[in-house]
Protein backbone atom coordinates (compact mmCIF):
# COMPACT_ATOMS: atom_id res chain seq x y z
CA UNK A 1 0.00 0.00 0.00
CA UNK A 2 2.64 2.89 1.10
CA UNK A 3 4.69 1.66 -1.38
CA UNK A 4 2.27 2.33 -4.21
CA UNK A 5 1.42 5.37 -2.90
CA UNK A 6 5.50 7.04 -2.93
CA UNK A 7 6.37 5.47 -6.12
CA UNK A 8 4.64 7.48 -8.48
CA UNK A 9 6.10 10.79 -6.92
CA UNK A 10 9.87 10.73 -7.63
CA UNK A 11 8.66 9.81 -11.33
CA UNK A 12 6.11 12.23 -11.81
CA UNK A 13 8.29 15.10 -10.09
CA UNK A 14 10.97 13.91 -12.83
CA UNK A 15 10.51 17.33 -15.14
CA UNK A 16 13.82 19.25 -15.67
CA UNK A 17 12.85 21.93 -13.81
CA UNK A 18 12.10 19.75 -10.74
CA UNK A 19 14.95 17.44 -10.88
CA UNK A 20 17.22 20.72 -11.35
CA UNK A 21 15.94 22.34 -7.98
CA UNK A 22 15.91 18.57 -6.55
CA UNK A 23 19.24 18.78 -7.27
CA UNK A 24 20.49 21.93 -5.54
CA UNK A 25 18.25 21.19 -2.81
CA UNK A 26 20.24 18.27 -2.48
CA UNK A 27 23.54 19.47 -2.64
CA UNK A 28 22.50 21.65 -0.20
CA UNK A 29 21.73 19.49 2.09
CA UNK A 30 25.03 17.47 1.76
CA UNK A 31 26.52 20.64 2.56
CA UNK A 32 24.77 21.05 5.38
CA UNK A 33 25.15 17.52 6.30
CA UNK A 34 28.69 18.23 5.91
CA UNK A 35 28.76 21.33 8.10
CA UNK A 36 27.09 19.43 10.69
CA UNK A 37 29.81 17.04 10.74
CA UNK A 38 32.42 19.33 11.01
CA UNK A 39 30.69 21.11 13.78
CA UNK A 40 30.09 17.77 15.55
CA UNK A 41 33.54 17.03 15.57
CA UNK A 42 34.65 20.13 16.70
CA UNK A 43 32.85 19.79 19.86
CA UNK A 44 34.91 17.95 22.45
CA UNK A 45 33.76 14.44 23.24
CA UNK A 46 33.41 14.85 27.19
CA UNK A 47 31.00 18.47 26.64
CA UNK A 48 28.72 17.45 24.12
CA UNK A 49 26.64 14.34 26.48
CA UNK A 50 26.47 16.36 29.40
CA UNK A 51 25.50 19.84 27.84
CA UNK A 52 22.30 18.95 28.64
CA UNK A 53 22.62 20.61 32.07
CA UNK A 54 24.09 23.89 30.48
CA UNK A 55 21.33 24.98 28.37
CA UNK A 56 18.80 27.47 28.82
CA UNK A 57 15.77 25.46 28.09
CA UNK A 58 17.01 23.28 30.90
CA UNK A 59 17.04 26.07 33.24
CA UNK A 60 13.56 27.49 32.25
CA UNK A 61 12.20 23.91 32.92
CA UNK A 62 13.56 23.85 36.19
CA UNK A 63 12.90 27.50 37.04
CA UNK A 64 9.04 27.24 36.06
CA UNK A 65 8.87 24.05 38.14
CA UNK A 66 10.40 25.12 40.99
CA UNK A 67 8.12 28.39 41.08
CA UNK A 68 4.89 26.24 40.43
CA UNK A 69 6.06 23.97 43.61
CA UNK A 70 5.95 27.37 45.81
CA UNK A 71 3.24 28.59 44.28
CA UNK A 72 1.42 25.01 45.40
CA UNK A 73 3.03 24.92 48.70
CA UNK A 74 1.73 28.26 49.42
CA UNK A 75 -1.20 28.18 48.62
CA UNK A 76 -1.78 24.89 50.56
CA UNK A 77 0.47 25.43 53.53
CA UNK A 78 0.94 28.89 54.12
CA UNK A 79 3.77 27.88 56.24
CA UNK A 80 5.02 30.90 57.62
CA UNK A 81 6.84 29.31 60.34
CA UNK A 82 11.34 29.03 60.80
CA UNK A 83 11.33 25.55 57.60
CA UNK A 84 10.08 27.98 55.05
CA UNK A 85 13.80 28.13 53.67
CA UNK A 86 14.05 23.88 53.87
CA UNK A 87 10.66 24.12 52.18
CA UNK A 88 11.75 25.87 49.23
CA UNK A 89 15.05 23.89 49.40
CA UNK A 90 12.94 20.32 49.10
CA UNK A 91 11.25 22.02 46.63
CA UNK A 92 14.26 23.05 44.71
CA UNK A 93 15.35 19.84 44.84
CA UNK A 94 12.56 18.12 43.75
CA UNK A 95 12.03 20.19 40.90
CA UNK A 96 15.62 19.49 40.00
CA UNK A 97 15.50 15.49 40.18
CA UNK A 98 12.25 16.25 38.07
CA UNK A 99 14.32 18.02 35.39
CA UNK A 100 16.33 15.29 35.01
CA UNK A 101 13.73 13.14 33.63
CA UNK A 102 14.22 9.89 35.62
CA UNK A 103 17.69 9.06 33.95
CA UNK A 104 20.19 8.87 36.62
CA UNK A 105 20.19 7.47 39.80
CA UNK A 106 20.45 10.50 42.05
CA UNK A 107 17.31 12.02 40.40
CA UNK A 108 15.45 8.66 41.31
CA UNK A 109 16.51 8.86 44.64
CA UNK A 110 15.70 12.22 45.46
CA UNK A 111 11.85 11.89 44.22
CA UNK A 112 11.48 8.12 45.82
CA UNK A 113 12.54 9.31 49.44
CA UNK A 114 12.23 13.32 49.92
CA UNK A 115 11.95 12.94 53.64
CA UNK A 116 14.50 10.81 54.14
CA UNK A 117 16.90 13.20 52.54
CA UNK A 118 15.39 16.11 54.30
CA UNK A 119 16.16 14.24 57.58
CA UNK A 120 19.62 12.91 56.68
CA UNK A 121 20.36 16.69 55.38
CA UNK A 122 19.20 17.81 59.41
CA UNK A 123 21.09 15.59 60.71
CA UNK A 124 24.30 15.48 59.17
CA UNK A 125 25.34 18.88 59.60
CA UNK A 126 26.26 18.71 63.22
CA UNK A 127 27.46 15.69 62.41
CA UNK A 128 29.94 17.45 59.93
CA UNK A 129 30.62 19.60 62.64
CA UNK A 130 32.01 17.52 65.25
CA UNK A 131 33.84 15.49 62.94
CA UNK A 132 35.59 18.74 62.09
CA UNK A 133 36.59 19.68 65.45
CA UNK A 134 37.43 16.54 65.95
CA UNK A 135 40.02 16.23 63.28
CA UNK A 136 41.15 19.94 64.55
CA UNK A 137 41.26 18.26 67.73
CA UNK A 138 43.12 15.74 66.72
CA UNK A 139 45.49 18.19 64.58
CA UNK A 140 46.66 20.25 67.44
CA UNK A 141 47.34 17.31 69.34
CA UNK A 142 49.30 15.57 67.34
CA UNK A 143 50.28 16.99 64.02
CA UNK A 144 52.36 14.15 62.86
CA UNK A 145 51.59 12.95 59.55
CA UNK A 146 52.56 8.78 60.37
CA UNK A 147 49.45 8.98 62.82
CA UNK A 148 46.93 9.15 59.78
CA UNK A 149 48.47 6.55 58.31
CA UNK A 150 48.34 4.79 61.02
CA UNK A 151 44.67 5.51 61.59
CA UNK A 152 43.68 5.03 57.71
CA UNK A 153 45.41 1.02 57.73
CA UNK A 154 41.62 -0.18 57.41
CA UNK A 155 40.73 1.89 54.37
CA UNK A 156 42.92 4.03 51.85
CA UNK A 157 42.14 7.06 51.62
CA UNK A 158 40.92 6.83 48.30
CA UNK A 159 38.44 4.88 49.50
CA UNK A 160 37.59 6.77 52.68
CA UNK A 161 36.83 9.44 49.64
CA UNK A 162 35.01 7.36 47.39
CA UNK A 163 31.82 6.36 50.67
CA UNK A 164 32.08 9.97 51.27
CA UNK A 165 31.29 11.29 47.70
CA UNK A 166 28.73 8.21 47.39
CA UNK A 167 26.95 9.78 50.55
CA UNK A 168 27.01 13.16 49.28
CA UNK A 169 25.18 12.29 45.80
CA UNK A 170 21.92 11.29 46.53
CA UNK A 171 20.62 7.28 46.08
CA UNK A 172 24.70 6.56 45.65
CA UNK A 173 25.48 5.39 48.92
CA UNK A 174 26.16 1.78 47.99
CA UNK A 175 26.96 2.00 44.46
CA UNK A 176 30.38 0.54 42.96
CA UNK A 177 33.24 3.46 42.16
CA UNK A 178 32.20 3.78 38.27
CA UNK A 179 28.61 4.71 38.88
CA UNK A 180 29.49 7.43 41.96
CA UNK A 181 32.42 8.94 39.36
CA UNK A 182 29.39 9.03 36.46
CA UNK A 183 26.25 10.43 39.16
CA UNK A 184 28.20 12.61 40.71
CA UNK A 185 29.53 14.43 37.00
CA UNK A 186 25.94 14.74 36.35
CA UNK A 187 24.83 16.08 39.41
CA UNK A 188 27.38 18.71 40.08
CA UNK A 189 26.03 19.83 36.37
CA UNK A 190 22.53 19.72 37.86
CA UNK A 191 23.37 21.52 40.84
CA UNK A 192 25.32 24.20 39.03
CA UNK A 193 22.17 24.87 37.01
CA UNK A 194 19.72 24.83 40.27
CA UNK A 195 22.44 27.62 41.82
CA UNK A 196 22.23 29.07 38.30
CA UNK A 197 18.57 29.30 38.10
CA UNK A 198 17.73 29.95 41.88
CA UNK A 199 20.27 33.54 42.10
CA UNK A 200 18.48 34.21 38.62
CA UNK A 201 14.90 34.46 40.46
CA UNK A 202 16.69 35.79 43.16
CA UNK A 203 18.02 38.88 41.41
CA UNK A 204 14.61 38.93 39.12
CA UNK A 205 12.70 39.19 42.66
CA UNK A 206 14.57 41.73 44.42
CA UNK A 207 15.90 43.55 41.37
CA UNK A 208 12.41 45.62 41.37
CA UNK A 209 11.05 45.16 44.67
CA UNK A 210 12.47 47.89 46.30
CA UNK A 211 15.79 49.96 45.54
CA UNK A 212 17.23 49.89 48.92
CA UNK A 213 17.37 45.94 48.39
CA UNK A 214 20.70 45.72 45.67
CA UNK A 215 21.96 42.79 47.29
CA UNK A 216 22.18 41.24 44.39
CA UNK A 217 26.02 41.20 44.55
CA UNK A 218 25.98 39.36 47.81
CA UNK A 219 24.56 36.56 46.45
CA UNK A 220 26.42 33.63 46.54
CA UNK A 221 26.89 32.29 42.68
CA UNK A 222 28.50 29.59 41.08
CA UNK A 223 31.95 30.32 38.69
CA UNK A 224 30.70 30.67 35.37
CA UNK A 225 31.43 27.02 33.50
CA UNK A 226 33.64 28.71 30.91
CA UNK A 227 35.16 26.93 28.30
CA UNK B 1 46.16 -9.19 47.56
CA UNK B 2 45.85 -6.01 45.44
CA UNK B 3 44.03 -7.96 42.38
CA UNK B 4 41.52 -9.23 44.90
CA UNK B 5 40.71 -6.11 46.47
CA UNK B 6 39.99 -4.54 43.50
CA UNK B 7 37.41 -7.23 42.58
CA UNK B 8 35.80 -6.83 45.97
CA UNK B 9 35.40 -2.82 45.44
CA UNK B 10 33.06 -4.46 42.68
CA UNK B 11 32.35 -3.21 39.42
CA UNK B 12 36.00 -3.61 38.12
CA UNK B 13 35.20 -6.68 36.57
CA UNK B 14 32.74 -5.12 34.20
CA UNK B 15 34.56 -1.80 33.79
CA UNK B 16 38.39 -1.13 33.14
CA UNK B 17 40.73 0.87 34.87
CA UNK B 18 40.86 3.17 31.37
CA UNK B 19 37.25 3.76 32.07
CA UNK B 20 37.80 4.51 35.54
CA UNK B 21 40.26 7.19 34.66
CA UNK B 22 38.22 8.83 31.63
CA UNK B 23 35.55 8.91 34.42
CA UNK B 24 37.74 10.65 36.81
CA UNK B 25 39.47 12.90 34.43
CA UNK B 26 35.65 14.01 33.30
CA UNK B 27 35.04 15.04 36.61
CA UNK B 28 38.09 17.06 37.12
CA UNK B 29 37.11 18.91 34.10
CA UNK B 30 34.10 20.58 36.18
CA UNK B 31 35.54 21.08 39.31
CA UNK B 32 36.88 24.81 39.44
CA UNK B 33 39.61 24.10 42.27
CA UNK B 34 41.62 21.99 39.77
CA UNK B 35 40.01 22.37 36.68
CA UNK B 36 42.73 24.88 35.59
CA UNK B 37 45.47 23.35 36.88
CA UNK B 38 47.76 22.55 33.80
CA UNK B 39 46.92 19.95 31.09
CA UNK B 40 48.73 17.12 32.08
CA UNK B 41 46.95 14.51 34.04
CA UNK B 42 49.00 15.04 37.25
CA UNK B 43 46.20 15.22 39.64
CA UNK B 44 45.84 12.20 41.69
CA UNK B 45 42.42 10.63 41.79
CA UNK B 46 42.22 11.02 45.63
CA UNK B 47 42.67 14.97 45.10
CA UNK B 48 39.85 14.57 42.34
CA UNK B 49 37.69 12.72 44.78
CA UNK B 50 38.28 15.37 47.62
CA UNK B 51 37.58 18.68 45.67
CA UNK B 52 34.78 17.02 44.37
CA UNK B 53 33.21 15.95 47.91
CA UNK B 54 33.92 19.95 48.16
CA UNK B 55 32.60 21.33 45.49
CA UNK B 56 29.67 19.59 46.41
CA UNK B 57 29.10 20.55 49.45
CA UNK B 58 29.89 24.58 48.43
CA UNK B 59 27.22 23.78 46.03
CA UNK B 60 24.82 22.39 48.74
CA UNK B 61 25.71 24.91 51.09
CA UNK B 62 24.59 27.89 47.94
CA UNK B 63 21.36 26.32 47.35
CA UNK B 64 20.22 26.33 51.18
CA UNK B 65 21.82 29.95 51.17
CA UNK B 66 19.48 30.86 47.97
CA UNK B 67 16.66 28.61 49.60
CA UNK B 68 16.65 30.95 52.59
CA UNK B 69 17.04 33.81 50.47
CA UNK B 70 14.26 33.04 48.09
CA UNK B 71 11.41 32.32 51.27
CA UNK B 72 12.10 35.29 52.38
CA UNK B 73 11.64 37.36 48.72
CA UNK B 74 8.68 35.30 47.96
CA UNK B 75 7.06 35.92 51.78
CA UNK B 76 7.29 39.77 51.25
CA UNK B 77 6.00 39.51 47.63
CA UNK B 78 2.11 41.24 47.16
CA UNK B 79 0.24 39.05 44.72
CA UNK B 80 -0.46 42.40 42.21
CA UNK B 81 3.04 43.30 42.46
CA UNK B 82 5.59 43.61 39.13
CA UNK B 83 7.00 41.00 41.02
CA UNK B 84 4.34 38.33 41.18
CA UNK B 85 3.35 39.48 37.48
CA UNK B 86 7.01 38.01 36.56
CA UNK B 87 6.44 35.01 38.64
CA UNK B 88 3.06 34.28 36.73
CA UNK B 89 5.11 34.24 33.62
CA UNK B 90 7.70 32.23 34.34
CA UNK B 91 4.95 29.40 35.46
Amino acid sequence: MSSSLISPNPIAMGNPPAAASDRSREAKARRRKKKAQAQAQAQPKARSQSSKWKSQAQQQIFSSSLLQALANSRRGGGGSGGGAGRAVREAADRALAASAKGRTRWSRAILAGRIRISKFRKRKRPAAAVAAAAAAAGRSRKPRVSVSRLRGKGLPAVQRKVRVLGRLVPGCRKEPLPVILEEATDYIEALEMQVRAMSELARLLSGGASNGAGSSSNSPTAPPPSQ
Amino acid sequence: MSSRRSRQSGGSSRISDDQIIDLVSKLRQLLPEIRDSRRSDKVPASKVLQETCNYIKNLHKEVDDLSERLSQLLSTIDPDSPEAAIIRSLI
